[in-house]
């Protein structure tokens, strides 16, 4: 199975989600973002970072990229496409998903291990996980706020499109909560925290358990190759 | 390459070699330059004649304290000499070079470096402390590795005062904004609040890189027609600072408004060249590499060539500007960051131009070395400087300045704090505990720490509060590299030259209670001015101490950075030097934290407490005392237990281990059970005991070579026998107890967990929001 990671100018976690696809048995295809050519890969992680250093605002050039223009194109046909963080930020900018981020509200960076609640497990990349499961990876960002107009957050809401939530701690003054969402047909997922950064042990979140043994970030990558190999 | 613009070869206005030979006597601003009447003879000696004013601008620049060790260098040298062959051992490259290379074995070499921005980060915090990590980070590049962590050790003046919050906020902002968009992960430092530091803020940052041993590269241009090229950001008018005299002289007011004099960085722009660096290293196209920093292009060219042992010649009109209003003199200067000088054979020069288009990193030939001990810069068809390349870089001035004994130091060493009133009984001793911890000395730094990014890179094995930063840098074998810096200035102040040793063997401990067996050392000195007899006793103190310590310890200090005129007014900040050591660490997954984790691990205090309060906690923070000598230090003790540290973590006894530092033995119990929210139970009794010490010496001396350590009870015999056959001292102190949510601590209190925490996380954000 093969899943492409984009890396833009200033793309920082590109190494880290390479990694995770691997250890969740799949094959990472670097993918550059400035080649159309996604290389027939079955998925697609835009990895977090600071493309184009968050110049004009953060993901709005990365949207404008060749290989951002055919991620978009093939997600309207199914291809599961995950946004982690900057990532994120890429898809809203890119109108894949709803809504926009914007600065954290105690205005400084935030790196810490967040517990998110799994709000919606029908999505590609979070099939493996029970619904309302808790659980624990890394957050680190400094625009992070989710914000969107009334109507959108109702929608969202309706259509059970909130794919994670913050639990115990909001960081960063997300409306309703909101750590990620999913498009529609839920191959399309965006969310601020890193399913990356917890998926070796040793490397993750502090767990009760060990120091650094936290990998629920694996289960993201494991439901995006479950669901390419049964289909 | 053009050295002649056929169009116009009228003068320019510039000051020429020919101008200088034709009006010998024109009055020139040396003074204002910052050159001293003498220095100024010594380079119309060199040249001949007078120097034009780009040569001026270049030789003050070179010769100033902060890129030519003038004050310090006769004392560094004892840094290369007091060494014995088998320290060199795992030395790559020492000192000298941007950054010294340690082998850490399996083919892989990482090279580290601490430096200041001090001054810069007083006057505009952001920038400053954003620019000192760019800085770092590319002198790390420019050995041909690929940075992969960060860290910085910060000083600041008292946490109350009015200015204090400004600059917190500014130089913290501004190692978030940078370190986390290279995407390297912050892994550790330092904060310290001292009213001492209030105008004269300490912002060291240091940087580590990996590297295959093949891949090492080195700043020198020695083969003749290779090209020299200039790439990365275009050259701007920050950081011109003093040469701006020049500019004003030279040309009426047409010359660009004056910029303040601190650089100012884009950390996307060094992303984008890092990552081109590595790809041009990867494709074997670059002879030689120097990053430019302090000095500018005038660093670079010269500092090349003459490592080369070769001579340049440089075409100033190519280089890209950001203002094209710049006057040559500017040019030379100019600080702007995110550029790297490459020396690339001409035919490679196809392959280099792919690649920089490729991270689409703007660039420009500048010229080329030449077989000719000489460095030609021309402006357009016009030379404006000709000289032998080393007297710029490296054949400066060297002065053995004037040293004195502190005229305050033997009453500063007689106020000892055997005056001060022991704690009287249990609760004042558990209130002084509690108050110690909630000290912004002691207090949870996660403020700070939060806004850096420790995860990036996916190989961060220890980060803060832990004792150690740690990185693995196989992700095949799991080898990987502990780093830690320390410095006490308080020790420093009252004994410069114990002071150095005591940073050494902190650095040296928290490395060891990692499970890391220490291999080098980097420094970053930060004193007062060089022109006090004064401080420049406590600079010969320091780097004697430190000398001396390294080579009893057995590891070779790599390289390192001097920072001078630290003070506010006519008062010198304490003498701070800053010591990293750097460990080896066969497989991370080995490396042991410094909290306890689990529930009934029994809890064993390493080393023996003396009754050594002078310049501690206790006494700085409880009695507003500073006096009297600091801790002793054996440092042959100091070894034996590390590797007695080294043998347990191999055979997988120690469940944790906390070096034990400021604040003492009660300030190291609390930190290890706030780690992971452990508590336990802890008597003092047989400590008082052994060591014929009273419960205040026992809760808060500051005795060295101690570390507190749980072993889990199925380790205990074997772990106990290790200590006896190695001759450490080892006392069982306490038990670890998951579930009581207290520290008790017998005869003298129970206090709650959350309670500790309480004081000890609010700190911060309440100095600082």
């Amino acid at each position: 199975m093969k899943i492409g990671v984009i890396t833009y100018p200033g793309t920082l976690d590109d190494r880290d989600a390479q990694r995770a696809i691997r250890l969740a048995g799949g094959t990472p295809v670097p993918l550059w973002h400035d080649d159309d050519d996604l290389k027939k890969v079955d998925a697609v992680v835009l990895p977090g970072g600071f493309s184009y250093g968050d110049y004009l605002r953060c993901g709005a050039i990365a949207a404008k990229a060749p290989a951002t223009k055919e991620v978009i194109r093939l997600a309207a046909k199914g291809l599961p496409v995950l946004g982690i963080c900057n990532g994120f930020q890429v898809l809203v900018e890119s109108h894949l998903l709803p809504g926009g981020l914007i600065r954290n509200e105690k205005q400084h960076f935030i790196c810490r291990d967040q517990k998110l609640r799994v709000e919606n497990n029908e999505t590609a990349w979070t099939s493996l996980f029970e619904k309302d499961q808790e659980i624990l990876i890394p957050l680190k960002n400094g625009e992070g706020g989710y914000i969107a107009t009334d109507d959108t957050l109702k929608m969202l809401e309706q259509e059970n499109r909130i794919a994670f939530r913050y639990v115990e701690n909001n960081p960063n003054g997300s409306m309703n909560d909101i750590a990620g969402i999913t498009n529609e047909r839920g191959n399309v997922v965006g969310l601020m925290p890193h399913p990356e950064h917890a998926v070796e042990a040793g490397f993750g979140p502090d767990t009760p358990t060990a120091m650094r043994s936290g990998i629920d970030g694996l289960l993201f990558f494991e439901s995006v190759l479950k669901m390419v190999v049964n289909s | 390459m053009k050295f002649f613009n056929s169009k116009t070869l009228e003068p320019s206005g510039v000051d020429t070699t020919d101008n200088a030979s034709t009006e010998p006597d024109k009055e020139q601003p040396w003074q204002e330059l910052g050159l001293k009447q003498d220095e100024y003879e010594e380079i119309k000696n060199i040249l001949g004649r007078r120097p034009t004013s780009s040569e001026l601008a270049m030789y003050s620049v070179m010769w100033s304290e902060h890129c030519s060790y003038k004050s310090s260098k006769i004392y560094l040298r004892q840094f290369g000499e007091k060494v014995t062959d088998e320290m060199k051992k795992y030395l790559m490259v020492g000192m000298g070079e941007n950054a010294g290379v340690v082998d850490i074995g399996e083919g892989l070499a990482v090279t580290f470096k601490v430096e200041s921005h001090n001054h810069p980060s007083f006057i505009e915090p952001f920038q400053g402390a954003a620019t000192g990590v760019g800085g770092i980070v590319r002198d790390i590049l420019s050995m041909g590795a690929r940075p992969i962590a960060i860290m910085d050790q910060l000083r600041f003046g008292a946490p109350n005062h009015p200015d204090t919050a400004r600059v917190v906020h500014g130089v913290v902002d501004g190692i978030s904004f940078y370190g986390n968009c290279l995407g390297l992960p912050n892994i550790g430092g330092e904060t310290v609040f001292d009213s001492v530091y209030q105008g004269n803020p300490l912002v060291n940052a240091l940087s580590i890189g990996s590297m295959k041993h093949e891949d090492l590269k080195l700043a020198k241009a020695s083969n003749p027609g290779d090209l020299v090229i200039l790439f990365g950001a275009r050259t701007g008018a920050d950081g011109i600072g003093g040469v701006s005299v020049l500019a004003s002289e030279t040309f009426e007011s047409t010359g660009p408004t004056k910029r303040p004099a601190v650089q100012v960085g884009d950390p996307f722009a060094e992303k984008v060249l890092i990552e081109c660096c590595l790809e041009l290293f990867h494709a074997g196209v670059v002879a030689g590499i120097q990053d430019l920093g302090g000095a500018g292009i005038s660093c670079a060219t010269s500092e090349l060539a003459s490592n080369g042992g070769k001579g340049m010649r440089v075409q100033l009109k190519n280089v890209l500007l950001r203002d094209e209003s710049l006057t040559p003199e500017e040019i030379l200067m100019s600080e702007s960051q995110e550029r790297m000088c490459a020396v690339v054979p001409k035919k490679r020069l196809k392959e280099f131009e792919s690649i920089v288009n490729k991270w689409e990193v703007e660039y420009s030939v500048l010229g080329d070395v030449i077989d000719e001990d000489r460095l030609y810069i021309n402006w357009g068809h016009e030379e404006i400087v000709n000289v032998p390349p080393r007297t710029v870089a490296h054949d400066g001035p060297v002065y053995e300045r004037p040293v004195a004994y502190p005229a305050y130091q033997n009453e500063l060493n007689e106020n000892s704090s055997a005056k001060l009133p022991r704690a009287k009984n249990a609760t004042e001793l558990a209130t002084q505990l509690m108050q110690l911890i909630a000290t912004p000395n002691q207090a949870d730094k996660s403020w700070i720490t939060a806004q850096y990014d420790k995860y990036v890179g996916g190989n961060t094995a220890l980060s803060m509060p832990d004792d150690s930063g740690m990185i693995r840098v196989s992700e095949e074998s799991g080898l990987g590299v502990a780093l830690a810096t320390d410095a006490n200035g308080k020790y420093a102040y009252l004994n410069p030259y114990e002071g150095a040793r005591l940073a050494l063997a902190e650095a040296y401990r928290n490395v060891a209670v990692t499970g890391a067996v220490p291999r080098a050392v980097t420094n970053c000195l930060n004193f007062g001015s060089p022109e006090n007899p004064e401080v420049m006793w406590q600079f010969k103190e320091a780097t004697a101490g430190l000398a001396d310590a390294c080579l009893e310890l057995g590891i070779p200090v790599t390289g390192g950075n001097v920072s001078f005129y630290n003070q506010s007014g006519d008062v010198a900040i304490y003498p701070t030097p800053v010591v990293g050591v750097l460990g080896v660490i066969d497989d991370v997954a080995r490396r042991i934290p410094s909290g306890w984790q689990d529930d009934g691990n029994n809890i064993y205090l390493l080393g023996t407490t003396y009754d050594e309060l002078d310049g501690s906690a206790w006494a700085k923070d409880i009695h507003d005392h500073l006096g009297g000598q600091p801790p002793k230090l054996d440092l042959a003790k100091e070894k034996l237990l590390a590797d007695l540290l080294h043998g347990a973590s191999i055979q997988g006894l120690i469940e944790s281990a906390h070096d034990l530092s400021e604040g003492g033995l009660g300030i190291a119990v609390l930190e290890a059970s706030l780690r992971f929210n452990v508590g336990a139970r802890i008597w003092l009794g047989d400590v008082l005991d052994r060591d014929g010490i009273d419960q205040t010496t026992a809760l808060f001396s500051e005795s060295q070579t101690r570390v507190l350590v749980s072993v889990g009870r199925e380790d205990d015999v074997k772990f106990q026998a290790l200590c006896d056959a190695r001759g450490v001292p080892c006392l069982r102190i306490g038990v670890t107890d998951a579930t009581s949510g207290l520290v008790e601590i017998k005869d003298i209190a129970d206090l709650k967990l959350d309670d500790i925490r309480q004081g000890w996380s609010g700190v911060m954000s309440g100095l600082f929001g």
